[in-house]
Formats: structure tokens, sequence, C-alpha cells
């Protein structure tokens, strides 16, 4: 009865959110905008009962985006001027665009089969033998493997891609700029203290992936947040992309995945299939690995292309 | 069991090429270019394998990985479309792989390695994406390919690193993601209204119901933006005309298939009932782009920009087969069907010629004014073939693999009785010879005096003829053998 109390506002506030993003004057106040439009999503993903969504969209739509947008803005511009608006049609023809899209996804949504059709059910018979508690990892590491697999290996075409990007004389430096410390700043104490805390809390969202709400791709994004603060904190530096320990940490994943996949056609029924009573530990040696090529290639992403020589 | 006889070949095409990728990108120096050229050519022996399974067995191979069958698992299957354009693929990438030992040798560290490492990466990862746009029958693993797909894009169009460059590839990006963004809404309410993806299992259960006709709206919009038709094409020429002459082949003759294998899933397996007033629209768009792009070309001042909107102009045919398709006579539609697919893998083979004949060109002659090339037959000889033949192909002068597709598209329009369309397709071949003839007239007219070429390697320009004397090949090929793209054609109800 009094489900409205929550969800009015939440509505209204991504509502709000959305609004202020778009009619920011700054860079900063938009990202701003857009970090809190991210947050309230969450939040309605919590109320839809979707936690393992709610924690990806919080950790990579809210904090990961933001971050890189965040500090793209800063680069661009110091953050004080937004560029020209542009042309009030072209302005005037999106708005129009965008508000049609909204009012017929909003008459299609309200025209899909209600209850909606679901796999909840096959989904959990097929899960059992795994071993795994938590359903959404065992779409994303059993029944719909492939897809992770290849996810996995867009975040390495993406950090090649970026890299690729490097002016020639930068080529074989170090990923990102390099910032100086200060030893008594607010940055410092803070890059001081939370990153052993953020590490552990990093390693426990990847491990109780398997059985609770978390997973690879949070606990990973985690870890990299505990390494870009200190690095921003100018405290560690990144090592050189020439260097293979960095390049093998962002592909260890995928590599991992790919040979346990591969493995399948020998000691089980095929591509991706895991050997009966081995499904759990390969699917924690799979995860394990991703957890760190998903943190090394986003700290590779946020860092941007090669800048500066590796300080020996 | 898991699949048919052969499935295996399925997870191999796209595990062999990702494994290079990510092994090419740890190691890095020589023994990327090594493990990059090697997995390509595992990769045709691969995809001729697959397309001999298919015609072995006259049905289209399939797989289900990990051994779950759709709707909760992944289907992997090839039917003769999906054989016959990752052979295309292949061919085209192997070749791409020939020219870029002497275009990119040296990946390294060092300055000057950042090109090479990024070229022997990216050609994996660009076999690996088109393997999963061919093979995957799941809407949302599909979106997973088009992910693939803009990445080793817009990292093959960046190679050369100039500044302009960036910017007609940051709109690339933006119509791209765009794109990608309206293709998963689709998927979303997709699932929402059928509670699977597979488009197997799609096929013959979708009703013409709002969140259907939307999510299809939303998907063709999507694929349309990212394969640049009219009036959307307005990245392409920049995008495709101001790559590396390998980027710009791979990316005309390669990248915009992936999404016309989407768009051709999509309509005629996932969408219910033979949309037919769509299927005009479309056509409408194809033709208006073989108009507009073939008029633009042969305006061009620059080769390479000629050849970029003469891509716009070809992309448009494949269009033309939607209507025709849906006529609802059964001849015209196989008609209709195989011109189709020649015409994607002609074009293809042909484009993707005349692209790195072009690079060749301007490296031997310094020179990249359509008016600057004369002396390039006596410099380039082999070059100026290919963009000869190549160019019969696009025109559709026989025989050639663009000459049956355009062929089989006609008859096929006027056995429906839709003549109109065979009037674009005769205009558009006309316009095709204007700027071919610009650009071979030019090409043999004598050098100015004390003109010095600079020689090009022997073997970028073998593979380049021999890519253009594949796109010929297709027209000389028996019926019998084209049949093959007819394996798992979709039957359209009149």
């Amino acid at each position: 009865m009094t489900a409205w109390l929550l969800d009015l506002p939440l509505a209204l506030g991504m509502f709000g959110a959305g609004a202020a993003t778009l009619a920011a004057r700054s860079l900063f106040g938009a990202v701003l905008g857009f970090i809190s439009t991210g947050l309230i999503a969450a939040l309605v993903w919590v109320r839809l009962e979707a936690p393992d969504v709610a924690l990806t969209e919080a950790v990579i739509g809210a904090a990961a985006t933001s971050v890189i947008i965040l500090y793209v803005a800063s680069r661009i511009s110091g953050g004080a001027s937004a560029p020209a608006p542009p042309p009030i049609a072209q302005r005037l023809l999106a708005a129009t665009l965008s508000v049609i899209l909204a009012a017929l996804l909003a008459h299609a949504l309200h025209a899909l089969p209600d209850p909606a059709p679901s796999l909840a059910a096959p989904i959990l018979e097929t899960m059992a033998p795994t071993g795994l508690g938590n359903p959404v990892t065992a779409v994303l590491m059993v029944q719909r493997s492939l897809d992770t697999l290849l996810e996995s290996a867009v975040l390495v075409f993406a950090v090649f891609a970026i890299w690729s990007m490097a002016p020639e004389r930068r080529w074989g430096r170090a990923p990102g700029p390099a910032f100086i410390a200060e030893p008594q700043g607010p940055l410092t104490f803070l890059a001081k203290v939370l990153p052993p805390i953020g590490i552990v809390i990093g390693i426990y969202i990847a491990w109780v992936g398997a059985d609770a709400p978390g997973g690879k791709f949070q606990g990973g994004t985690v870890l990299a947040a505990m390494w870009v603060l200190p690095w921003i904190a100018g405290l560690i530096a990144p090592p050189s992309i020439s260097d293979m320990r960095l390049r093998l940490a962002i592909a260890a994943g995928p590599l991992v995945f790919l040979m346990v996949g591969l493995a399948g056609f020998a000691v089980a029924d095929g591509f991706l299939a895991y050997p009966p009573g081995f499904a759990k530990p390969l699917i924690l040696l799979i995860e394990t690995a991703m957890t760190l090529s998903v943190a090394a290639a986003l700290a590779c992403m946020i860092a941007g292309p090669p800048e500066r020589r590796a300080q020996p | 069991m898991t699949g048919t006889l052969g499935g295996a070949l399925l997870v191999l095409a796209i595990a062999l090429p990702l494994g290079a990728t990510l092994l090419a990108f740890v190691h890095g120096g020589q023994a990327a270019s090594r493990v990059a050229r090697g997995a390509l050519w595992l990769w045709l022996a691969l995809a001729v394998a697959i397309m001999a399974a298919v015609i072995r067995q006259g049905e289209p191979i399939s797989y289900q990985i990990g051994g779950f069958a759709p709707p909760i698992g992944i289907a992997l299957a090839a039917d003769g479309l999906a054989a016959a354009m990752l052979l295309a693929a292949a061919i085209i990438l192997v070749a791409a792989g020939l020219f870029g030992r002497a275009a990119y040798p040296a990946p390294s560290w060092d300055k000057g390695g950042r090109a090479a490492f990024a070229y022997w990466c990216l050609l994996p990862a660009l076999a690996a994406s088109l393997a999963v746009a061919f093979l995957a029958r799941d809407l949302f693993s599909l979106f997973v390919a088009l992910e693939m797909l803009t990445f080793t894009a817009l990292a093959l169009a960046c190679l050369d690193g100039r500044p302009s460059q960036f910017k007609a590839e940051l709109r690339y990006l933006l119509f791209a993601l765009l794109g990608s963004v309206l293709y998963l809404l689709g998927c979303a309410l997709f699932y929402g209204a059928y509670g699977t993806l597979d488009i197997g299992l799609l096929a013959g259960n979708t009703r013409a119901d709002a969140p259907t006709r939307l999510a299809g709206a939303l998907m063709t919009v999507g694929l349309l933006a990212k394969m640049a038709v009219f009036p959307l094409h307005l990245w392409l020429p920049p995008a495709h005309a101001g790559a590396p002459p390998a980027g710009s082949a791979l990316l005309s003759g390669l990248v915009v298939k992936g999404a016309f294998v989407l768009l051709v899933r999509l309509w005629f397996w996932v969408l219910p009932g033979p949309p037919v007033a769509g299927a005009e629209l479309l056509a409408t768009l194809g033709a208006a782009a073989i108009l507009v792009g073939s008029v633009v070309a042969l305006r061009q001042e620059k080769l390479k920009a000629l050849i970029a909107y003469s891509t716009v102009a070809q992309i448009g045919y494949l269009f033309l087969m939607f209507p025709l398709l849906m006529a609802g006579d059964p001849d015209a539609a196989t008609r209709a069907w195989m011109g189709g697919m020649l015409q994607a893998t002609s074009h293809a083979l042909a484009k993707a010629a005349m692209f790195l004949a072009a690079g060749l060109i301007v490296q031997s002659i310094g020179e990249d004014r359509v008016a600057g090339l004369c002396g390039a037959a006596r410099a380039t000889p082999f070059s100026v073939l290919a963009i000869g033949i190549g160019g019969l192909s696009l025109m559709g002068v026989p025989p050639s693999g663009g000459f049956t597709a355009k062929w089989m598209l006609l008859r096929a329009s006027v056995d429906t009785g839709q003549w109109w369309w065979s009037l674009v397709i005769l205009a558009g071949g006309l316009l095709t010879g204007g700027y071919v003839y610009r650009l071979v007239a030019a090409a043999l007219s004598p050098a100015p005096e004390g003109a010095t070429p600079r020689p090009v390697p022997r073997v970028q320009e073998a593979a380049v003829l021999v890519l253009a004397l594949l796109s010929m090949v297709l027209g000389l090929l028996p019926l019998s053998m084209l049949g093959m793209a007819q394996i798992g054609q979709p039957v359209m109800a009149p």
C-alpha cells in the first residue's frame, strides 16, 4: 500500500537528476548529475529486488564511469567551462526524438505479457550440479558463459584500442600522466588509509559472488579504484606498457577462461562445459583471474594511453 | 551430443582468433605478427572446413555452448550465409596479413612500433568479432559481437595516429554507440516479450504487437546507423577514407557486413510475418544510397574518398533484396537471396582489393588526387589492374561476382513486378562505370616528366590482385555451387 512512498521519490529523483545533468552549465556539474542518476538507478534496482544489478550499477555505472568522465573533463578544460552548446534546432530535434522514443517505450512496456516469461526455473534446475549459490553468477559462468568470455575479451580489446591512440613518441611508456605527491595533503592521507580496507572489500565482493550478490566485475572495479586512488595521489606509478606482467594481468582472465573452455572438449561435454564435480573450483579459478584482469583493465582504461616514462 | 557433426568447428572459428589476439597482446614484439598471421591461415582453413561441412550435410551445422540448449544456453550455427561470409572474411584477413608484413613489419615497444603492435592484435581480434557476428544465434551474443566490432574498427581506423582522423572516428563512435544502445533496447524488449533471445526459438513465434514492432524498429535503426545506410551515412566517408589502406579495406569490406548479417537475421528470422512496408522503406533507402553515393563518388577529388563513397552506394544494393524476398514468389525470393549474398561477398572482396590497391598507388606515386594518378599504371600495374577488376565487379560487368549479384536482383525485381528497382540497379551500374572510368583513365595516362615512382613490395601487389581476381571468380562459379547460399535460407510465407 505504501510502496509508492518509496517509489515516487525514486522516480522523481531519476527525472530530476537526469534533468540536472542536461541543464548543467559546467562539465563538472553535468558529471555530478550523472553520478546522482547512477546512484538513484542503483536504488531503483534494489527496490526491484535485483541486488546484483544494483551493485553493478553503483560500482560501474555510477562510480567507475564517473571517474573516467571526471578525469577526462578535468584534462580537457580544467572542468571550468563547458563547450559551446549545440544549436537550438539540434537540441530541439534531440529532445523531440527522445520524448517520442520514451512514449513508444512506455507504450510497449505496458503491452508486454504479464507475468513476464521467465527462465528462472530451468536456470535454478541446471545450476544445481555446479554448487553455485548465486543464480546470477550461474547464468554468467555456466549457461551463458560464452557471452561472459567475449565480454571479458572486449575489455582487452578496449585496452589495446586505447593504447594504440598514443602519440608515436610516447609509445612504450607508462599509461597516464604523472601526479605530484603532496605528503601532507588530504588525498595522500586517503590514499594511504583506504586501499588496505578497499582491497579486502574488493576481494570479498569478488569471492562472495559465487553464492551471494557480487562477483568479478564489481570486485575488480573496487580493486581498480584502490589502485587509482594512490596513483592520483602520486604515491605509486603504473608500469610501462612494455612490461609483460602488466599485459598478462590484463589478459589473464579471458586466457584462463578460454583455456578452461577448450579443456571442456577433452574432459567434459564440450566447449565451456565443466566436468562433474569440478565446476565450482574451475569457476572460482576463472573468477580469480577475471577479477585481476577487470581491475588491471579498468585501471588502464582510466589512466589512458601511454604518456610518461616509467619510474625506475 | 551438443550439436551437429562438425559443430566444434564453429567453436574453434571463434576461439582460435580470440586466443591469438590475447597471445599477441601479451607477448608483443615480432611474435605478435607471427601468431596473428599463423592464426589467420588456420582460420581460413577452418572457414573452408565449415563451408565443406555445410555443403556436405546440405543443412546448417550447429553447436550448443556448454551443452545447454536454448533458451537457457547459447547456440552457434553456420548456414549458407554464415559460411559464405566467414570464408570471404578469412580470405580478406589473410590478404591483410600478407599486406601487413610489409606495411607493419616491426611491432615493438620502441618509437615506431605502435601501429604494428596494434595492427597484429587487431587482425585476429577482427576475425574473432566477425566469427561471433556470423555464427552466434542469440540476439545478445550478437550484441557482444557488435561491441567487439566497434572497438576493433575504431582502433583500425586510427592506426595512423593522425589527430584529424580522431575527429572522424569520434563521429563514427557516436553513430556506432547510438546504434548499440538502440539494438540493446530492442534485445530487452524481445526478452521481456518472449523470455528468450535465441533466434531459432524466436523464428516463427513472434507476434506483431507493440513491443515486437518497436524492438524491431529500434534494432533496425541501430544497425542501419552502423552500416552507414543513407541518410545515416555521413560518418562513413571521412572515417573510411582517412584510415590507413589496410584499415579502410577491412572497414569497408568487412565491418559493415557484420551489421548486415545481423539485420538479415533480424528481418528474415525474428520479425513476425513479412513486414512488407518496412522492407520497401529499406529498399528505398538503399536505392537513394546507390544514386546519391554514386553521384557523390563521381565528383570526389581524392582517390580514397571516391572509393569510400562507392561503399555507401554498394551497401545500398544489399537492401534491394528485402522487398524482393517478401513478394511471395519462391523463385524470385531465391534469386534475391543469392543476389544479396553475392553482393555482400563480392563487394567485400572487390572493395578490400580497391582500398589496398589505392594505398599502394599513393605510396608509389605520392599523389592521392584522382587527377594526379597519371603514370600509376606504369608504376604499379598490378594495383591499377586490381582497381579495374574490382571496379568491373562493382559495376556489374560480366563475368564478375558483382554481375551475377546484380543480375539476380534484376531478375527478381522484374519477376515480382517491382521493375522500378531494376531501373535503380541499371542507373547505379552506369554511375559506377563513370567513377571507375575516371580512376582507370587517369591511371593509364602517361606519367608527368621526371616522375620517380617508388617501387612497392611484390607480395603486397600480389595479395591485392588475388583479392580482385577472387571477386571476379565468384561470377564464374556454377550456379550449383552458389546454391550453397540457400542452405538455411528462410522461407517467407506469401
